[in-house]
């Protein structure tokens, strides 16, 4: 369960900002989840849910943005979209693909009071 | 027209907020009715990664580990795959060529630190608790005692003088466990000069293996500081684990085959396994070894030393560009 430590990382950010920025309240973090990023969205929102507990990010909704992925077909030498690691190239079938985008795991913005 | 709330807007209110809505600011309006306000909020853009503080204490880790010359490994497999048994039989095979020293991560218990250790090679054991991974805060913790101890070593009466290797009094000794963990207010690392510090420099030019917490998924987003994971799928477990978890094997950029002395035994198409691993790593390296035989040891040796020499010649370019510089300032 690793989305934990991610979830961990997200309040630390909120926090942070917290300091920075002057609030005492987050409504709203959005995060971008990249399609081939290692986390399970919802897994990540349980786990924000119970970290985010006494502290300033406590009752904030997550918006989860999803990226799609990106790769790049080095035999066909061609963008490619790619939905899963496992994919092959939609245009040749093979597994020569570079992942390109799509992996990001972001704090993006906050609506804060 | 209310520009706060919208209200008067006939495409309704802005967010949903309606008249009567709960809200923490009460007002009067010039169109004849009052109502109550959301608190003013703003916007705030980060655009941070959700890992930059682990890869800020990886980042660190890798600089402390290529002043030194140091190749890091990231062990990382499933339990029971024989990671500690490869690691036993690699400290045998290398002798005193090579420094090296490990880091043990399990959720609890000291037993695979202590079988490194009874080889006379050093090694740290982190307890994650209800830990599934590795972090890179961690691992700089444990590489700081590594360094340190290694330093006290080096002062020891009756020492070789070498800093590390195999040094027989460590198996004797207390293991410490650190017993770290993750979370949000550890403070950031602090790196000072070890007690007992002899100006000599540990595990210079050596080998650092981490064996990681026996678990195909977790690990896979940490970056520690090494510079590769190696995955390590036994024969026992299913030519299908790349399918399975793939992220793992995408995130390596080695494959160790282990067991392979059990292969009459089980149902295990090692060419399948391998287009299974290339589906989602096309570059992923393999190699297929027995630790409990030693068959195909050679294969993993000759890999380690490739990936050592890599950084070795590395920290030589970077020691013979300062000393170009030197050259230059003394004309």
């Amino acid at each position: 369960m690793h989305e934990m430590s991610l979830a961990q990382g997200v309040v630390r950010i909120v926090a942070e900002q917290a300091v920075a920025q002057h609030f005492t309240a987050v409504k709203t973090v959005w995060l971008e989840l990249g399609a081939l990023s290692h986390v399970e969205p919802e897994a990540l929102a349980f786990c924000f849910d119970v970290v985010a507990r006494d502290t300033v990010a406590e009752g904030a909704r997550l918006e989860i943005l999803r990226t799609p992925g990106q790769g790049w077909c080095m035999a066909c030498a061609q963008a490619i979209p790619v939905a899963t690691r496992l994919d092959p190239c939609p245009r040749c079938g093979g597994y020569q693909v570079q992942v390109t985008a799509g992996d990001a795991m972001r704090v993006k913005e906050l609506e804060v009071v | 027209m209310c520009t706060t709330c919208g209200c008067g807007n006939p495409d309704g209110p802005p967010g949903g907020l309606h008249h009567g809505d709960a809200g923490r600011d009460h007002h009067s309006h010039d169109h004849g009715h009052t109502h109550e306000h959301e608190a003013e909020t703003r916007r705030i853009a980060v655009e941070q990664a959700i890992l930059a503080k682990n890869d800020a204490y990886a980042a660190n880790n890798r600089a402390l580990l290529g002043e030194r010359a140091i190749l890091a490994l990231n062990l990382v497999s499933s339990p029971g795959s024989g990671k500690t048994t490869l690691l036993v039989r690699t400290i045998a095979a290398l002798g005193d060529a090579v420094a090296i020293a490990v880091i043990e991560g399990d959720q609890q218990t000291s037993q695979d630190a202590d079988r490194i250790r009874a080889t006379g090679v050093p090694a740290v054991q982190i307890n994650t608790g209800k830990g599934c991974h590795l972090d890179a805060h961690m691992v700089g913790h444990a590489i700081e005692q590594l360094f340190s101890e290694a330093a006290t070593d080096a002062d020891l009466p009756g020492s070789s003088g070498r800093v590390l290797g195999r040094a027989p009094q460590r198996t004797t000794r207390t293991p410490a466990s650190p017993g770290l963990r993750a979370g949000p207010n550890l403070p950031a690392p602090t790196r000072p000069p070890p007690p007992g510090w002899s100006g000599a420099v540990p595990l210079e030019n050596g080998i650092l293996f981490v064996e990681n917490v026996g678990n195909l998924v977790c690990p896979a987003p940490f970056d520690l500081g090494e510079a590769h994971k190696v995955v390590i799928l036994s024969v026992t477990e299913g030519e299908d684990k790349p399918l399975k978890y793939p992220d793992m094997f995408a995130a390596a950029d080695l494959m160790v085959v282990n067991k392979v002395d059990l292969l009459p035994y089980v149902e295990f198409d090692v060419a399948r396994c391998v287009a299974y691993a290339r589906r989602c790593n096309h570059a992923i390296e393999v190699l297929q070894l027995s630790a409990t035989t030693g068959a195909g040891m050679d294969g993993w040796l000759a890999w380690l030393a490739r990936e050592r020499r890599t950084v070795l010649a590395a920290h030589k370019a970077a020691l013979q560009d300062k000393l170009s510089t030197l050259d230059a300032e003394l004309g």
